[in-house]
């Protein structure tokens, strides 16, 4: 082990983030991770379930919540943000910016600030399918298990029956943002991604049709503690679809949009339509796609939907998607390749499966032109997993990994 | 050894109001507890410093803190490693959770805290075991680009690898590359194989040490103090502390595949004879037809996607355009998966118009006085075509190369446990490098099929999880899921009978065995579930902090009401990982389930000892509950095959019901996912129903 005993900093809470934190504490190094959100997890909490294995992501993230539990090694910074990084190899001066810390580490998560809070605002990590209060707890599996206020919601001192309820003296209304400046070795960034803003591709309609939705606003739609509670239900009338189209390539593989492949979209459609089909049998799903890029082992879950009876995987782009006069159902325009013709199929719901975007670093960083950020950057700082290439969890665990390697050679 | 005990009970989120904490305090009348105390808030810097206090001022051993789910505020309640901590959840699992009478939650709050005391006095706090010596030096076995790269990797850490080659010398496949796939932007040129700069690199690095034309006799031993002999001519010996395993793949074989004219014809080539082809002198035909998923994609031959043939071909193609600008390529494929980046070489591929891309299936290929009829069935306008080439390349996938020349000496077999198809993958998608053979990781082609700039970044990892398994040895800790964890299995050797079941049981091969059959710990090896511990018949087995004894304590110290009170007991024993959390999250959703619950959180289902069961029967309890994770083909146990065990073993347990002659429904197993909260009242609710129905448990009050 080399002899540098600066902390490794890690820029990013979500899957990659974590997993790196948790491997390089475990080889004896100390990390400082942080999150912009006030949770762990990034966009995989959000998820219902995992492709092939249709397991819930809660389950690894428990485990690695447990890793950095256990471990004296790890320090974790939520609602913040690194804003400037100076310094080079062995000797990095990063500095972080906290949003206001409105609700104290003291906080039990005994919910009673929410039972009082009087403000109703949309809960963002339902994709504002669901309302929360404005003083709210992330998600119900939050790490730290904690609440949080919604700045832009909250009415501050002029309400504050939070305050009074909390018996915990753990909300502080005043509290302001801060920055300070810590010292790293090496600097891992695991900014992740965000996805492609469906609204661009004009023909699809997401911006005109509550039932045109994303894949990943799919997922709380049908997640426990989502839309529906655990049900499926679309957004217009929170009912059952039943009748699904699956759009593939939504914007991907497509140089007025993302000329790249996302990588995981197939195999999210996928996995989508074998969710539906185990919770609702009698549901018929139909699937347009360019290539089916399921690679690997995965090949067995492909063979799974194709033997499903009620779920039609149909070879061919999607033109367009309107709306069926006088209902909220979608018309959906597509030609089928395989069988030669122009078809139209009625929907309940629509997914879209958008691509995968970087999210945006708060200082500069080499990006090359696909927007991702680029693999070679300033000696000692190692961009992982989504926001360098598309990829899916296994993909993103195995690159933080990596990066986590390269992170300890300072 | 007597303890000194302080009891801190927590009043705050509710408690207080829903329990007579006085009566609960005057529960733990016992000479060993020096204090017990109530606080508003423990968790609070007050309440933190209160016990902080106590334990430096009376020097206590222990502490109980009744408050919230041992899950929360871990932060806080952190003292010293030497102070067991024990975590009593007041606020989930009784003020919460549990429904009906306030006389029902208090009888339920007393008897976790008499759980809790009885724990206390039957454990200790973990103390790791260092091993003497740990060696700092990683083997690494294959020199391919895997290798190399996890070398290299482990080398600039501070590491001396010793790569092991079997060839004479290292480089592997790639080193019959001719071009290598887009691997920077603008992702659309071919680039020069990686290899032959790695291997300089290697060669010249002082902490990198490359056997040839070595083979491994044998491994023993375990992280830390692996004893590899290896064989070059003669025998010699290497201490290493961690092992990545990079043996890599075999082209699959295309002698089984005649129809496609393979073994008939010469201009019939795998993609692998035509990498080295292109490199020779001579001609480069005109007519050249690629078969994409030559033997793959099919349950005849290989049913997965080799994920790099796509790639391979798009190069390949690439290679006779540019040589000869005459040449027509056909690509005969299934689906292109040239996913992320790749894409753009792709579009680079079919802006080529001398390269013809069509969706269909080579039905076969015949030889035609020098030229090759291909004959297809176009998929996509669904009519034959038959074709005229040249030349026929067979995109032919990766088969991996297998894991028994590893020559492990472990009783559990040579080599490290496959998946479907062989692979030495990991089963979890959120732990990429879970090894079932703790300080060996699987990398590269040989976990999964891959290319080559997946085996790089997949060498990186393990050579990190290696290093970070010599580290944990180091300091006589846990590797994953329970890293960090001082316990470790001690034995209890002369009740042992050699009955083996501890050492075919253990997930990770931990045990080895003597020729008799007794067991030999590898405690480097070990990852702390437990199983051998639920294994045992003669409770040979336990940790200091997790035991036979020390549960046996908490089911006896439960207040079983007699049979005319009718409120029965059931037992639960319930997974740390997923279940437990399930409860919590139930608790929080303001689900509640029966107050006559008792729940025991386990490390592994797999770690239930049929013990716990007869005494819980014996004391009374109505019925047993085991939750757990969902065990089959998609198996969620984080220790292989814990729950699984749990069905294995039942039919043990319906004897032990038959002979104290118990009903069988007296223990029910249920699986759950961790985000089942809500079925965790109705798993509950349906379970008391049928234990009211079967009726009292007759050893109640014996």
């Amino acid at each position: 082990m080399t002899s540098n005993n600066k902390p490794i900093l890690i820029i990013g809470g979500g899957m990659s983030g974590i997993s790196a934190a948790v491997e390089i504490s475990e080889t004896g190094k100390e990390v400082i991770l942080v999150e912009k959100e006030a949770y762990l997890g990034g966009n995989v909490v959000k998820m219902n379930n995992y492709f092939p294995k249709l397991c819930p992501p809660a389950c690894g993230l428990e485990i690695n919540f447990r890793r950095i539990r256990q471990s004296p090694r790890i320090t974790v910074y939520t609602e913040t943000e690194a804003v400037a990084v100076n310094g080079s190899k062995g000797d990095f001066t990063i500095t972080l910016r906290q949003a206001p810390q409105y609700v104290k580490n003291s906080c039990t998560a005994c919910g009673k600030c929410a039972e009082v809070c009087p403000v109703d605002r949309p809960d963002a990590f339902n994709y504002g399918f669901t309302d929360s209060k404005a003083v709210y707890l992330p998600h119900d599996m939050a790490f730290p298990m904690k609440y949080t206020i919604d700045d832009d919601y909250c009415t501050k001192s002029s309400c504050a029956k939070c305050v009074e309820v909390c018996e915990y003296n753990a909300i502080n209304l005043q509290a302001e943002s801060r920055e300070f400046e810590v010292e790293a070795g090496s600097v891992i960034v695991a900014a992740g991604w965000k996805n492609y803003d469906a609204s661009k591709i004009e023909n699809l309609n997401y911006s005109n049709f509550p039932n045109v939705v994303t894949n990943v606003e799919f997922e709380r739609l049908i997640a426990p503690g989502g839309a529906g509670n655990g049900s499926l239900v679309r957004p217009s009338d929170k009912n059952v679809p039943k009748e699904i189209v699956f759009v593939q390539c939504a914007g991907s593989r497509d140089e007025n949009h993302l000329p790249y492949c996302s990588a995981v979209c197939c195999s999210a459609s996928l996995k989508h339509a074998l969710t539906v089909q185990q919770k609702y049998p009698d549901s018929k799903i139909s699937i347009f796609y360019i290539d089916l890029r399921v690679t690997g082992r995965n090949e067995d879950f492909l063979n799974r939907v194709k033997a499903n009876g009620n779920i039609s995987l149909i070879k061919g782009k999607v033109g367009k998607i309107e709306k069926v006069e006088g209902t909220q159902n979608l018309l959906v325009e597509a030609e089928d390749i395989l069988a030669g013709k122009k078809i139209k199929k009625e929907a309940e719901l629509v997914v879209l499966a958008t691509g995968i975007v970087p999210s945006a670093s708060l200082f500069t960083m080499a990006i090359n032109e696909t927007g991702f950020l680029s693999a070679d950057q300033a000696e000692g700082i190692y961009p992982a997993a989504c926001c360098k290439k598309p990829m899916d969890v296994s993909s993103s665990v195995k690159d933080a990994t990596a990066a986590a390697m390269k992170a300890i050679q300072n | 050894m007597e303890k000194k005990t302080g009891i801190y009970i927590c009043s705050g989120c509710g408690i207080g109001i829903s329990l007579d904490l006085e009566k609960l305090s005057r529960v733990p009348n016992q000479p060993f507890i020096k204090v017990c105390r109530q606080h508003g808030s423990l968790c609070s810097p007050e309440g933190y410093e209160l016990i902080k206090n106590d334990i430096e001022k009376e020097g206590f051993d222990s502490i109980i803190i009744a408050a919230c789910s041992p899950r929360e505020k871990t932060d806080v309640f952190s003292f010293s490693d030497s102070v067991i901590t024990e975590r009593l959840s007041l606020r989930e699992q009784v003020v919460w959770g549990m429904e009906g009478e306030d006389d029902d939650r208090q009888m339920g709050a007393e008897d976790y805290l008499r759980m809790a005391l009885v724990k206390i006095q039957n454990i200790s706090a973990p103390v790791a075991q260092i091993p003497d010596t740990v060696s700092e030096q990683i083997l690494v076995v294959g020199a391919g680009i895997t290798g190399i790269t996890a070398a290299l990797e482990g080398a600039e850490a501070g590491y001396k690898v010793h790569l092991v080659e079997k060839e004479d010398k290292p480089g592997g496949w790639s080193t019959q590359l001719y071009k290598q796939m887009p691997s920077a932007p603008p992702f659309n040129a071919l680039c020069e194989p990686l290899i032959h700069a790695k291997l300089a690199e290697a060669g010249a690095n002082p902490n990198i040490t490359i056997h040839n034309s070595t083979q491994i006799e044998s491994i023993a031993g375990q992280p830390g103090n692996f004893s590899v002999v290896m064989k070059n001519g003669k025998e010699e010996t290497l201490e290493a502390g961690a092992i990545v395993a990079a043996m890599g793949w075999k082209p699959y074989d295309a002698n089984k595949l005649g129809h496609l004219g393979y073994g008939k014809s010469g201009n019939v080539l795998t993609n692998v004879e035509f990498e080295k082809k292109i490199q020779e002198p001579g001609e480069i035909p005109r007519h050249v037809l690629f078969v994409q998923c030559a033997g793959s994609r099919d349950e005849n031959h290989l049913p997965y996607c080799s994920t790099f043939c796509c790639g391979t071909s798009l190069k390949q193609a690439r290679y006779i355009r540019e040589k000869n600008p005459d040449s027509s390529v056909y690509i005969i494929y299934k689906d292109i998966r040239t996913t992320g980046m790749y894409e753009e070489f792709y579009r680079e591929m079919q802006a080529d118009d001398q390269v013809f891309f069509t969706k269909g299936e080579v039905q076969q290929v015949v030889d035609k006085e020098g030229k090759l009829k291909v004959e297809i069935k176009n998929t996509l306008l669904g009519d034959e075509i038959s074709l005229m080439v040249d030349m026929v390349v067979l995109a032919t996938g990766m088969t991996p190369a297998g894991t028994t020349d590893l020559n492990l000496k472990y009783r559990q077999g040579k080599g490290l446990p496959g998946l479907k198809y062989d692979f030495s993958d990991s089963h979890f998608i959120c732990f990429p490098y879970e090894s079932r053979r703790t300080g060996i990781y699987a990398a590269g082609t040989l976990r999964a099929p891959m290319d080559t700039a997946s085996c790089m970044e997949d060498a990186s990892g393990a050579m990190l999880k290696a290093i970070q398994c010599i580290e944990a040895t180091k300091r006589g800790e846990a590797v994953h899921p329970r890293a960090g964890d001082k316990s470790y299995p001690e034995l209890f050797m002369d009740r042992c009978t050699d009955c083996k079941r501890c050492t075919e049981e253990c997930p990770f091969g931990m045990y080895d065995e003597t020729e008799k059959g007794t067991p030999l710990p590898n405690i480097s090896r070990c990852r702390r579930c437990g199983i051998c511990m639920g294994s045992c018949p003669e409770r040979v087995i336990g940790f200091s902090d997790y035991s036979i004894n020390s549960i046996s304590a908490m089911i006896k110290a439960v207040k079983i009401p007699d049979e005319f009170e009718e409120k029965p007991r059931i037992l639960a024993f319930v997974c740390e990982n997923d279940a437990y959390p399930a409860f919590d999250m139930a608790a929080r959703k303001g689900l509640k389930w029966s107050p006559y619950v008792r729940v025991i959180p386990v490390r592994c289902l797999g770690s239930v000892n049929k013990v716990w069961i007869s005494d819980a029967l014996s004391c009374g309890f109505d019925g047993i509950l085991q939750i757990g994770c969902t065990p089959g083909d998609d198996y969620q146990c984080h220790f292989i095959h814990g729950s699984e065990l749990t069905g294995k073993r039942a039919e043990n347990i319906r004897e032990t019901l038959q002979t104290m002659m118990l009903e069988p429904e007296r223990i029910r197993t249920e699986f759950v996912e961790i985000t089942d909260y809500r079925k965790i009242p109705e798993i509950i609710s349906e379970y008391m129903e049928e234990i009211e129905l079967i009726g009292p448990n007759p050893f109640k009050g014996m």
